[in-house]
């Protein structure tokens, strides 16, 4: 925002209240109420209105407070964010982000632990990213902001607490690249977000009973990065997917296909793919655990998959 | 059309004229500033509607329309005239086209609501925005944009103003801003409501002042689009920020084959208004004057930063809801009602009667557009049809959202990438 006075933030409680989440805390002080505009409760029309902001030259970076709400947005981000730039043939663009966390957190209901990536993946138009630490996040969102596509950035409910040490200065990273979590020869596990801890904690396991599991952070949910993708395959020949949205139609049935499409020749063993069941969130913790992959299941895939 | 135009604020009297709702409340006729009491259960909900056009009106014109001069130049009836034939000639030429098999799809023709495209959009700048629906066409025309261009989208060529991506109900242009275009009523909106976001924060954050005041941005849309929820939150929205927008209802009594009286519970639209502190405005919208002069106190609201305005035009498509619609419903005696207030009939017989014009003045208009639309006929059946590598160019505003295929390399890189398809 400090680069670019274009840049803008809208939502609910994202000036005065800092962000549900923090996120945008201390920003409305820095830049003033219009620049983070803290929006009455109307996502669809708060949405559509960054559509046309963005079509007149700003870049709005639009949080919905959880990304569950944002299914009231559906009707812009599907026509609009999408499809503007093709129906305009090209004459306006939508440089608008879209951000907020969402994903199963701690016994928060079936409607506030939604995995919005499937449902917006179909959308023509749009890109998707999922960030997963805070190294990530900072070069995705910069790299989301300066983007002239419009990018929905999924954050996680569950990561807001994580703490590293990043670079203070500039850096982008690219939206389109899957990121190296862990180099290994015996299977490429394929994962985002925070199935990517699950995936780490199964790994302490797994290499103590002598596997050597290759763990790449997808990150961009769409388009998929076949090339880091493919050379993982290409090496270890077997595949487990482990993701946090619902099996039906979700990121991993799109990436199981994508892969079976362009990499079926290095296959050794089917694809195996672990997401969470479809059911709506349950309230009781017993019951939330088992909706989602755990690590032990995560074990228990990679055992059965390197047979 | 009277003279004293402080009867645009006026209701259109007889219940009887409108079909289809035959339990609708009998309607006031709004004077200065004040409603005057309805009998029985209405009266407890009466509220003043500010009905901004009767202030300036009695005002300034009352005196104008005594001595009998007309409210427009010479110059400005003749613009007035030449768009709004502009727009009746272009709209009787596609439904031939349609019928002919040159366009396809739903196609939402405007014959009859010349005067509010006109009315209003003949006021802006290149700057100002404009938004409108799927009945598009002249708005667009209306706005500057080429009626080759239009109707070259419309047969879905490679040369009209959307490469033929959009269609009828998509119209945009960047050069003339018009900001589309939308199938779904109600979403133009928020668009609407984000464009005047934009020229608030130009002025305010980037301190790119104009010396007229702000860009001004009108949405238009319909009766039916004011039961909608995006129509609701944008007018909290527009007055709560204060922004620069004028929303124009275009309220033709119909949604298709709904009544707009059997579908809303309060049917004075312009009342909604005043419910988020907004003036409220109603207008004869068959009328080009009256809307006209409703529309400069309006847009000169916003631009001096004083917030939106809602103006219910009261107006009627003299065709059905798209060329697929038969038209069953509407009755005869209403039909013909509103074809007697042709508007583009109503401002010649103003021309004549002031002098402003002589009749063969306003024929040879008539023949310079029937040439303008003959032209642009000729120039959309000349134009090539989309190639199949345009199907792709235009999904990513950068194609690197295309992704990386497994060769390492972005697919955009490919030369003949947009050949191919689109997989993620």
């Amino acid at each position: 925002m400090k680069l670019d006075p274009t840049v803008c933030v809208l939502g609910e409680d994202v000036g005065h209240y800092g962000g549900s989440y923090k996120v945008t805390k201390g920003l409305a002080e820095m830049f003033g109420d219009l620049r983070v505009l803290d929006t009455p409760i109307a996502e669809n029309s708060f949405t559509g209105m960054g559509v046309g902001a963005a079509m007149k030259g700003l870049r709005p970076v639009v949080e919905g407070m959880n990304m569950g709400f944002l299914l009231l947005a559906y009707n812009q981000i599907s026509n609009n964010c999408g499809m503007l730039h093709y129906t305009s043939g090209g004459q306006f663009k939508v440089p608008l982000v879209i951000r907020g966390p969402g994903g199963v957190g701690r016994q928060l209901g079936a409607e506030h632990s939604q995995r919005l990536e499937s449902y917006f993946q179909s959308i023509p138009g749009l890109q998707m990213v999922a960030c997963s630490t805070p190294y990530n996040a900072k070069g995705l969102m910069k790299a989301a902001i300066r983007s002239e596509n419009p990018v929905v950035l999924f954050e996680h409910v569950l990561l807001y607490n994580l703490k590293e040490k990043i670079p203070n200065e500039e850096y982008v990273l690219c939206l389109e690249e899957a990121e190296m979590v862990r180099p290994g020869e015996h299977v490429t596990i394929l994962t985002y977000s925070r199935m990517r801890y699950h995936v780490l904690q199964a790994e302490k396991t797994l290499v103590n009973k002598g596997y050597d599991p290759e763990i790449i952070d997808i990150r961009s949910l769409k388009p998929f990065d076949l090339h880091t993708i493919g050379n993982s395959i290409k090496k270890t020949h077997r595949v487990l997917i482990v993701e946090e949205c619902m099996r039906t139609g979700g990121i991993g049935a799109s990436l199981r296909s994508a892969i079976i499409d362009n990499f079926w020749d290095y296959l050794d063993a089917p694809i195996m793919c672990l997401s969470s069941q479809d059911v709506p969130t349950p309230y009781a913790g017993t019951l939330e655990d088992a909706t989602v992959a755990q690590p032990a299941q995560i074990v228990a895939a990679v055992e059965q998959i390197c047979q | 059309m009277a003279a004293a135009s402080f009867t645009a604020a006026k209701f259109l009297a007889p219940v009887a004229a409108r079909s289809g709702g035959d339990r609708a409340p009998p309607l006031p006729a709004i004077g200065a500033a004040s409603a005057r009491p309805r009998r029985g259960a209405q009266q407890t909900r009466l509220r003043t509607a500010l009905a901004v056009s009767s202030d300036v009106l009695a005002g300034n014109k009352a005196a104008q329309a005594a001595a009998g001069e007309p409210v427009v130049t010479r110059e400005e009836a003749l613009e007035v005239y030449e768009d709004m034939v502009l727009g009746r000639v272009f709209e009787d030429m596609c439904a031939q086209m349609y019928y002919r098999g040159k366009m396809f799809g739903f196609v939402h023709l405007y014959n009859g609501q010349e005067a509010v495209s006109t009315g209003f959009i003949k006021l802006l700048n290149q700057a100002d925005c404009v938004v409108s629906t799927y009945r598009d066409h002249v708005h667009a025309l209306s706005k500057g944009v080429p009626a080759r261009s239009v109707m070259a989208e419309l047969f879905g060529k490679a040369t009209g103003c959307c490469r033929g991506q959009g269609g009828s109900m998509h119209m945009f242009s960047a050069p003339h801003n018009l900001l589309g275009g939308f199938a779904f009523i109600g979403e133009g909106i928020p668009v609407a409501t984000g464009a005047a976001f934009a020229a608030k924060y130009r002025h305010e954050v980037l301190k790119q002042s104009s010396p007229d005041g702000l860009d001004v941005t009108l949405a238009f849309f319909g009766d039916g689009t004011c039961n909608n929820g995006q129509f609701f939150e944008c007018l909290n929205m527009a007055q709560l920020w204060k922004l620069p927008i004028v929303f124009v209802v275009e309220n033709n009594l119909w949604a298709i084959g709904m009544s707009h009286l059997r579908a809303t519970s309060d049917p004075e639209i312009y009342k909604k208004g005043p419910a988020f502190g907004m003036p409220g405005v109603h207008v004869d919208g068959m009328d080009v004057l009256k809307v006209r002069e409703v529309a400069k106190e309006a847009i000169e609201r916003a631009r001096r930063g004083e917030g939106p305005t809602l103006v219910e035009c009261e107006t009627y498509r003299f065709r059905g809801h798209s060329l697929a619609d038969p038209d069953e419903l509407r009755k005869p005696d209403e039909k013909s009602h509103y074809a007697a207030r042709d508007p583009i009939t109503a401002l010649k017989k103003y021309i004549i009667e002031y002098n402003l014009a002589t009749e063969s003045e306003l024929k040879s208009i008539e023949k310079k557009i029937d040439d303008i639309v003959e032209e642009a006929v000729e120039f959309a059946d000349a134009s090539p049809h989309p190639p199949r590598s345009q199907l792709l160019e235009n999904v990513f505003a950068d194609p690197k959202g295309f992704g990386i295929g497994p060769d390492g390399k972005y697919r955009c890189e490919d030369p003949k990438f947009t050949q191919g398809t689109a997989q993620v």
